[in-house]
């Protein structure tokens, strides 16, 4: 067992995840059967390759350029007079649980 | 008007007025009605803007104007992807009253192509399945075999069009979930190119391998829906200033001379032996149509699975952050804010949701971060290169979709890994970006659908789209 119940426990905080006594059992069992399948990466040697974060900087960009020069396409000019229209404010807050109509509102932050 | 209708038939009864787009939205209302209680493909309709669209698209007709290409057309959609006004959900609980204030951009596109937006279809929560039996509503049951799953995430999508609801249908695919339910379903899917379609409005799982992408019962119109929705948006900067082809004018062109890549990889243990067949045959098909069958190694597929399951769980940890019941979305009554998030996000997700975000949230904590994310990255390379590699030999890479047909309703639920690996043919496309497709190439004993897979280059749909097409019209009955 890689994974213990303290590792769920302080995993679950960081995600900000509560989980039940059950799903808590439930989570250890099933991370360490995928982490124990995922070990087979480690058979890789890969101290010489780069890492890949995302294709979109490898295709369909001029190869002739480099770096962020290769998306100059998705540069606009500034926008002089007068900003882009934003989502209106009674729009912006119609989604809320809790709202006063001009900001969200949410329980007590600072507990004493 | 018969159901099985496809786009060109709706565009030339609307022009001819054999029927009007108001007509063909009541018909398919009246047909979702009827069928998908038993199916469950649906979860919310919007019948009001649909008759809307069809209104505007029968009063052009009226006044003898030339119709846009998808006029009338009855289309629905995955519900990961907004709609103003319309009820997204992305299946889960925590988004069961969420209301979106804008468009995504390939419905916009569509919308503005003159396509009738039906509804929107039932999906695994945030996209995160292979069997759309995470959806927090519904299972999808298989309209081939109601006690079978359609397949996931896209469940939905594949159904609908396999039970002819819709015409075509878009999904989105992060690991297989446009591919493998077409497979299941027998009908025909595309994932594009990274970077083919805008990604703006759709519901993020893991931004770098998301894919908005068609459904449809056939090439033709999976080649007409991509043609309309493809191409550069300045609202998703990963979307690619490529010009766009016309994917419906090439797919006449002869696939004689073209290569065909097959990789053994793709044809080892855990592949049920049928589909090996149907696949093998298809396979056979194309060399007969002209094509060139070319052995190719892609060596590093074994990983791709675990690779996958890092690189997609650390982001989707990431993006699903965002639900802590403060701005939209569910909110657990809670004393203080911390406890609040804790208990909205407790109460709003489902399990395989929760499992997803805690393995991407274990792969990046502190002490964990190379051995699994960096490594995992590092892999994904690898699994590029096999795959530019192998391009440069072949023009299309030939596959099954899925190692199996449709399995059971409630078979692997209880499996994470087993499901997990129900994506082992699909995963690597996204890992490296590559546009994929799934054509129904046969069907097993039980009368299930088996699909093939085909692979194209970076941007190369228009080559991908042709073999496809070449294939299925090799099987029509002459």
């Amino acid at each position: 067992m890689k994974v213990t119940d303290k590792d769920v426990a302080y995993v679950a905080d960081l995600a900000n995840l509560e989980l039940t006594e059950e799903e808590r059992a439930r989570m250890l069992r099933d991370l360490n059967s995928i982490l124990e399948y995922i070990e087979r990466l480690s058979e890789l040697e890969t101290g010489k390759v780069a890492p890949m974060a995302q294709v979109s900087d490898r295709y369909g960009v001029d190869e002739s350029r480099q770096g962020s020069d290769r998306f100059a396409y998705a540069i606009r000019e500034d926008v002089k007079d007068g900003l882009r229209e934003s989502l209106p404010h009674d729009v912006a807050v119609k989604n809320a649980p809790d709202t006063d109509g001009t900001f969200f509102e949410v329980p007590k932050v600072i507990e004493r | 008007m018969p159901s099985d209708l496809t786009i060109d038939e709706v565009r030339s009864a609307i022009t001819g007025r054999q029927t009007t787009a108001t007509a063909l939205a009541r018909d398919f209302y009246t047909r979702i009605r009827r069928e998908d209680g038993e199916i469950g493909a649906f979860l919310t309709l919007c019948e009001e803007r649909a008759l809307a669209q069809a209104g505007r698209i029968d009063a052009m007709a009226a006044e003898g104007k030339p119709l846009p290409p998808l006029a009338g057309v009855p289309i629905a959609i995955k519900d990961v992807m907004v709609m103003r006004g319309v009820r997204t959900t992305a299946g889960s609980k925590i988004l069961e009253n969420f209301i979106p204030p804008y468009d995504c951009t390939a419905v916009a596109r569509l919308e503005a192509a003159g396509a009738v937006i039906l509804g929107k279809l039932n999906c695994d929560e945030f996209a995160m399945g292979s069997s759309n039996e995470n959806s927090a509503y519904h299972a999808v049951h298989n309209p081939r075999d109601k006690s079978r799953v359609p397949g996931g995430s896209s469940g939905g999508s594949a159904a609908a069009v396999a039970a002819e609801m819709a015409v075509a249908t878009l999904g989105s695919d992060t690991g297989g979930s446009i591919r493998q339910p077409a497979s299941f379903c027998g009908v025909v899917g595309l994932k594009p190119t990274y970077g083919r379609v805008s990604r703006y409005g759709l519901i993020a799982f893991a931004s770098s391998l998301d894919h908005v992408g068609p459904f449809a019962k056939t090439v033709k119109e999976v080649a007409l829906v991509l043609r309309t929705i493809a191409g550069r948006d300045p609202m998703d900067s990963t979307s690619a200033e490529v010009p766009v082809p016309d994917y419906v004018a090439e797919l006449e062109k002869p696939v004689k001379g073209l290569k065909i890549g097959v990789a053994k990889e793709y044809f080892g243990s855990g592949l049920d032996p049928e589909v090996r067949a149907a696949v093998e045959a298809a396979i056979q098909k194309l060399a007969e149509l002209g094509c060139e069958v070319v052995p190719v190694s892609l060596p590093h597929t074994e990983y791709a699975i675990p690779t996958y399951y890092i690189v997609a769980t650390a982001e989707a940890s990431s993006n699903l952050a965002r639900y802590d019941g403060v701005r939209y979305g569910f909110r657990a009554k809670a004393g203080t804010l911390s406890e609040m998030y804790r208990l909205s996000r407790d109460g709003g997700f489902g399990m395989e949701v929760k499992r997803r975000i805690m393995l991407g949230t274990y792969a990046l904590s502190a002490g964990y971060y190379d051995a699994y994310y960096l490594k995992a990255q590092k892999v994904r390379t690898l699994l590029t290169r096999d795959f530019d590699e192998a391009f440069k030999k072949v023009d299309v890479i030939a596959a099954p979709t899925c190692p199996t047909p449709a399995f059971r309703l409630g078979e692997k639920v209880n499996d994470p890994l087993a499901m997990y690996l129900a994506d082992i043919y699909t995963v690597t496309a996204n890992l490296a970006g590559i546009p994929g497709i799934s054509v129904p190439c046969g069907e097993n004993h039980e009368k299930l659908p088996i699909g093939l897979q085909l692979f194209g280059r970076h941007f190369d749909e228009a080559t991908l789209l042709r073999v496809a097409y070449a294939y299925e019209q090799s099987r029509k009955p002459a």
